[in-house]
């Protein structure tokens, strides 16, 4: 079956079989291969990808339910301030070890800050790793990856 | 990649008479909401079906309303829509705790009310704070609309009062003052997990009695459910420390847990005394 969206701006259309999910179609058929590959069945969130603004994860999607809407994987934020900001500080903090989770964090964590900074609230390290939770990290950054995301906010809110 | 759905149909109807007409129509049709559980289920082979009918398109079932004298949620209320909506914060904060407690906002981003609820598993976290709540369940199909009140919606092990070509259309919960509320989910660890016992309980007292209280739980049971009776002891009752505890032990023996992976029987009975009394506490506001 055909389906159209929106992948990082652009519009994609793509023959699909009915029962395939999101991951395998960005993976296989669109090469975004930083859409990783983990446990497929919504446990890891290494699939992640931000569905209308919203991170979702790629694996219990089907293709087929995104159609009209709007995928974004960590290509699509390249020049995105706040996301550059948000990169530079994991790579500064050493939020990253092996990096196979990186970019669904890095996606997870992008769309928070812009939610906390939207809804003009505060967020503490206990708030910021509540959002994270679904970013499984072998290698136990999430300490480095809060501290990230909390230095980010703080300039953030500063700035404005 | 090691997991992959079934060659099966996919439609997406754009009213809900369609949506009742295909589920009719298709032998071996299931309804998809938000997917996190079926998609689960068809990839490992535990659930079969011939066609997938996506419900994602149907406005009328979206949305937590306020209605004056009740709350309204559709069905296909995405949970984090519920954590999030100022309604529910309000009026609901018994069911608010415990859909935070969710999956992961991944997961809530996909997954709805009304799914968790047809899904029937014995964990379903929306169950126990609706069950407490006694919210009426109003379920459309080719016969027209009838209300079952959630109490008698789980029949069995993953099993509902559900009829074939029935969906679940929305939740009606009515608003009442409530005196305190408690939630608590005990999983295998603190974040994105599972539980092995969950507890909702909602308190009204005056004057050191408790008018009334509802004790819901989950995970101990082949369906989520009511500790009637321990409500039944408590109903009228001066509160004091032994009689909370009698209540609590009184749930213990209203439950019938299994062994699993995440904790054994004797463990999951031992909890349901220790949570069911914390609970309480908390509801009290003595903790």
């Amino acid at each position: 079956m055909r389906v159209s969206f929106r992948l990082n701006g652009d519009w994609v259309s793509v023959d699909v079989e009915p029962g395939e999910v999101l991951l395998d179609t960005l993976r296989l058929r669109l090469g975004v291969r930083s859409v990783k590959r983990g446990c497929e069945r919504g446990e890891c969130g290494a699939c992640t990808v931000l569905l209308n603004g919203e991170p979702v994860v790629s694996c219990l999607l089907l293709t087929a339910q995104v159609d009209g809407m709007e995928v974004t994987t960590v290509e699509g934020l390249r020049s995105d301030p706040l996301f550059r900001d948000l990169a530079e500080e994991f790579t500064r903090k050493f939020s990253i070890q092996c990096g196979y989770c990186t970019p669904a964090m890095l996606l997870t964590a992008y769309a928070y800050l812009r939610k906390v900074y939207e809804g003009r609230k505060g967020a503490s390290a206990e708030d910021i790793a509540k959002a994270i939770e679904g970013n499984l990290c072998r290698c136990g950054t999430y300490p480095r990856v809060v501290r990230a995301v909390a230095d980010v906010l703080s300039r953030l809110t500063r700035a404005t | 990649m090691y997991y992959r759905v079934p060659r099966i149909k996919y439609l997406k109807p754009r009213t809900l008479e369609e949506v009742i007409e295909l589920l009719t129509k298709i032998r071996g049709s299931r309804v998809l909401a938000g997917g996190t559980d079926l998609l689960v289920d068809l990839k490992t082979g535990r659930v079969s079906a011939e066609a997938l009918v996506d419900i994602g398109a149907i406005r009328e079932l979206r949305g937590v309303e306020d209605l004056g004298d009740r709350i309204r949620i559709g069905a296909a209320t995405r949970l984090q829509e519920i954590v999030e909506s100022d309604v529910v914060a309000r009026e609901l904060p018994l069911l608010r705790n415990a859909v935070e407690s969710v999956g992961s906002w991944q997961i809530r981003n996909l997954a709805t009310v009304g799914g968790n609820l047809c899904n029937a598993s014995p964990a379903a976290d929306t169950a126990p704070p609706l069950l407490a709540y006694e919210a009426e369940l109003v379920i459309v199909g080719p016969r027209g609309t009838r209300v079952v009140p959630i109490t008698k919606f789980f029949t069995g092990y993953r099993r509902t009062a559900l009829e074939e070509g029935e969906i679940l259309k929305e939740i009606v919960i009515g608003k009442r003052a409530w005196s305190g509320w408690s939630y608590i989910k005990l999983g295998r660890r603190s974040s994105f997990t599972l539980s092995i016992v969950s507890v909702a309980v909602l308190t009204s007292t005056r004057g050191g009695v408790l008018e009334d209280v509802r004790i819901a739980l989950g995970s101990v049971a082949p369906t989520p459910i009511r500790a009637y009776r321990a409500e039944g002891y408590l109903r009228g009752r001066e509160v004091s420390l032994e009689v909370l505890e009698r209540a609590a032990e009184i749930a213990r023996e209203e439950v019938s847990p299994i062994d699993d992976v995440r904790a054994s029987a004797w463990y999951r009975r031992e909890m349901v005394y220790r949570l069911t009394l914390d609970a309480l506490k908390t509801s009290l506001g003595w903790s």
